[in-house]
């Protein structure tokens, strides 16, 4: 194409880009399409992956083509292997794309559309994508070593543990988190219940197929396993409507979790080929699929958003979570815009692949727009439903009241009119017996999603079938997170156990593996029952939580990518991964600090705290606010520690008084693009 | 036309095959030279359990 053409082109784009963004922020009072937020994203996403991410990759990292990656000078076929770079891009989506992206944009929508929409478009371009890129060219450089040993290596052993401590935080309260939601999706609910209880012996049925029928038949076996989960689905609107089995599969929210932590336990402790891997395909094949029909479903109807740009809650008293705007939406909505738990991912599996650095751009800058793209979708099936539909759903009892009648007169007093008949009407279409309270974001997301899809294809008749197909969907992704999560946190037990006495370290030898799975499971199994336990939902204290700490490990692997950076001699560069670092310092200090200290019991967990024991209520409650406030506080103290210890490591080497020196591997001439040319 | 769009078949279905490990089993049965059968497939298991275990799953 001639040079003029494209410089037009691109002028073309951002104008469209910079005119949607408008339209979406600037209109006041009228509904507006979900097509405007897609325009918006897509042409932001554009411009930023053609300028922003070659400007980083050709002055910042200085990719180079001849230099040959791990996957080509430690080539095994097993872990390190050379790879087409869209399958690369595949399967790098595939890991980074959880349910996170779905939740978190669901959950903020109590401010209007327009914070989190603009959060995740800005957060995404300029930090979320900054940090996976940069994390997963630092990491093929240093031969797919992970974010916990760069931080050692490059700031020091101190920075190397607190990395430690901040990866099994994570995963140990997003476990508690997204059990939660489960939890809160599945209660008092036969149909979806049923359906998910159907999933594991068709994964135990698929691992079996796997193994010895059709052996390596992954993709033949994930076809029959989602046709299972596609019958269990019409076999859960059966039980829901005959009483004997209705009443076997009506679950209390404390049941089900103890049913969830026993199934964490299990999953963690049994083979991988039984339970884990087949779990993992399915879900794979479900998420894949439904994301694709997702985009496709927004694109046929292009929807209305019924949600306003803002709402009233931008004051902070908003139902669903407490908090203003800043620094809440921030930290509600980790995934989709900036999540320290994609440093793990570009730094674990994916280094390893990569055929040529340049590649990584690809994978590293573009994998995360498509992360946040999927966000953009959870936005707009949050907003197309009625905000009084919305705050129904997503308000907890302890705000909103038990009873419809009670509920639906102090929705309607916030300006959101919502009637009991209404929603009971709408519980009917989706074939629940109630849709109040269904606090955690799966409900309103699937209700949206539902919507979408039943107007698409097949109409109100099948609304009910797309509801539980998305509530299949989502907790199929997060069962499966608790799988692997869990598993992946007896490993980093095991390691450090084993430096203790080294039987404990052995990760075949099933003393240590019972003894690690519940030690971990007890950890996450203790956030999820204090949630469910929660008056206020459980989601107003766990989610803040699990976003404070996935921001905190995104500071972190920014830390860890500035020390490279200033260490390379590209200080002139360095505002590129420093400003999303400090953006992030800003967010999830503020945010800790009002979640231990704010004086509104609907925020500070220690006001809360205060508040039951003034009521004198139980005493664990009281214990489990302090331990939330006391959690929060640790890990602010240690990221502290590892920003003075990385600061220290800057000033040294720019003042010169320490050398700069990566620990990068020596350059190696590639011999693959010679290859593929011959 | 009909070109491109069999490439971009051929593109998904390898990315599929990756993501779902199938290509792994294949580039194990040819590093041991082995035709696949249910011992080969319980060897790639064993052989892979430790990098399947530990790869995470974000959220």
């Amino acid at each position: 194409m001639p040079k003029i053409l494209r410089v037009l082109l691109w002028v073309a784009v951002s104008l469209l880009g910079a005119f949607s963004l408008a339209t979406i922020a600037l209109h006041r009072g009228e509904q507006i399409n979900a097509m405007w937020l897609v325009v918006a994203a897509v042409s932001t996403y554009a411009v930023a992956y053609r300028f922003y991410s070659s400007f980083i990759a050709a002055k910042l990292l200085a990719l180079d083509p001849r230099r040959a990656t791990p996957a080509e000078r430690l080539e095994d076929g097993r872990d390190f292997v050379p790879t087409n770079k869209w399958v690369v891009f595949g399967h790098h989506f595939a890991a980074i794309a959880g349910p996170g992206p779905l939740v978190g944009p669901v959950l903020a929508a109590q401010f209007g559309y327009l914070p989190g929409t603009l959060w995740i478009i800005a957060g995404a371009v300029l930090g979320g994508c900054v940090q996976d890129f940069v994390i997963l060219l630092f990491s093929i450089r240093r031969d797919g070593k992970s974010l916990t040993e760069m931080a050692k290596s490059e700031i020091g052993p101190l920075g190397g543990f607190i990395a430690y401590l901040a990866v099994i935080s994570i995963i140990v309260i997003l476990l508690g988190a997204v059990a939660l939601i489960v939890v809160n999706a599945l209660k008092s609910s036969p149909w979806g219940t049923f359906t998910i209880a159907m999933t594991m012996p068709i994964a135990v049925l698929m691992g079996v197929y796997l193994r010895r029928i059709r052996p390596g038949k992954v993709l033949e076996t994930s076809l029959l396993g989602f046709i299972l989960v596609i019958a269990a689905i019409f076999g859960g609107q059966w039980v829901s409507q005959s009483s004997s089995w209705a009443a076997i599969f009506t679950l209390t929210a404390p049941t089900l979790a103890i049913l969830i932590i026993i199934y964490g336990f299990a999953a963690s402790a049994l083979p991988v080929w039984l339970l884990l891997a087949p779990r993992d395909y399915l879900s794979t094949f479900v998420k894949l699929g439904t994301i694709s029909l997702l985009a496709l479903g927004i694109i046929a109807l292009r929807p209305t958003l019924h949600m306003p740009p803002i709402t009233r809650f931008a004051d902070g008293t908003g139902p669903v979570f407490a908090g203003t705007i800043f620094p809440f939406a921030f930290i509600t909505i980790a995934c989709g815009a900036v999540s320290g738990f994609h440093s793990l991912i570009s730094s674990g599996t994916t280094p390893k692949l990569i055929r040529h650095e340049p590649e990584a751009r690809m994978v590293g800058y573009g994998g995360m727009l498509a992360e946040s793209l999927v966000a953009i979708m959870a936005m707009i099936a949050a907003s197309v439903l009625q905000p009084g539909v919305y705050f129904a759903v997503n308000s907890p009892a302890g705000i909103v009241g038990q009873a419809p009648e009670a509920a639906s007169a102090v929705i309607t007093n916030w300006g959101f009119d919502v009637t009991a008949a209404q929603m009971a009407s709408l519980a009917h279409a989706v074939g629940e017996q109630t849709l109040f309270n269904r606090t955690g974001g799966a409900p309103a997301f699937a209700v949206g999603m539902a919507q979408i899809f039943s107007n698409t294809l097949g109409g109100q008749a099948v609304m009910a079938i797309w509801y539980h197909f998305a509530i299949m969907f989502e907790a199929l992704f997060i069962l499966t997170i608790l799988d692997a999560g869990t598993r992946v946190g007896r490993f980093m037990l095991q390691d450090f156990f084993g430096h203790i006495w080294k039987p404990l370290g052995r990760t075949s030898w099933y003393p240590s593996i019972l003894l690690t799975s519940a030690i971990i499971v007890n950890f996450w199994g203790y956030f999820l029952w204090q949630g469910v336990k929660d008056p206020l939902g459980g989601i107003n204290s766990l989610w803040p939580l699990f976003g404070i700490c996935n921001q905190l490990l995104a500071t972190v692997a920014l830390c860890v990518a500035t020390t490279i950076v200033i260490k390379m001699g590209r200080a002139r560069y360095v505002a590129v991964t420093l400003i999303p670092q400090c953006w992030l310092v800003a967010v999830t200090f503020t945010a800790s600090y009002h979640k231990v200290l704010d004086s509104n019991p609907r925020i500070g967990f220690l006001s809360h705290a205060r508040q039951l024991a003034a009521a004198g209520a139980n005493g664990r409650l009281i214990f489990n606010d302090r331990l939330d406030a006391a959690v929060t506080s640790a890990l602010v103290v240690m990221v502290a520690m590892i920003l003075i210890e990385s600061g220290i490591v800057w000033l040294r080497v720019l003042t010169g008084r320490t050398a700069a020196q990566v620990k990068e591997v020596p350059f190696v001439m590639t011999r693959l693009a010679a290859e593929e040319q011959a | 036309m009909m070109r491109k769009l069999r490439k971009l078949a051929s593109v998904v279905v390898a990315i599929l095959r990756e993501i779902f490990d199938e290509s792994a089993y294949q580039r194990f049965l040819a590093r041991h030279s082995l035709a696949s059968s249910v011992t080969a497939y319980a060897s790639f298991l064993r052989e892979s359990e430790q990098a399947r275990a530990r790869r995470p799953r974000c959220c």
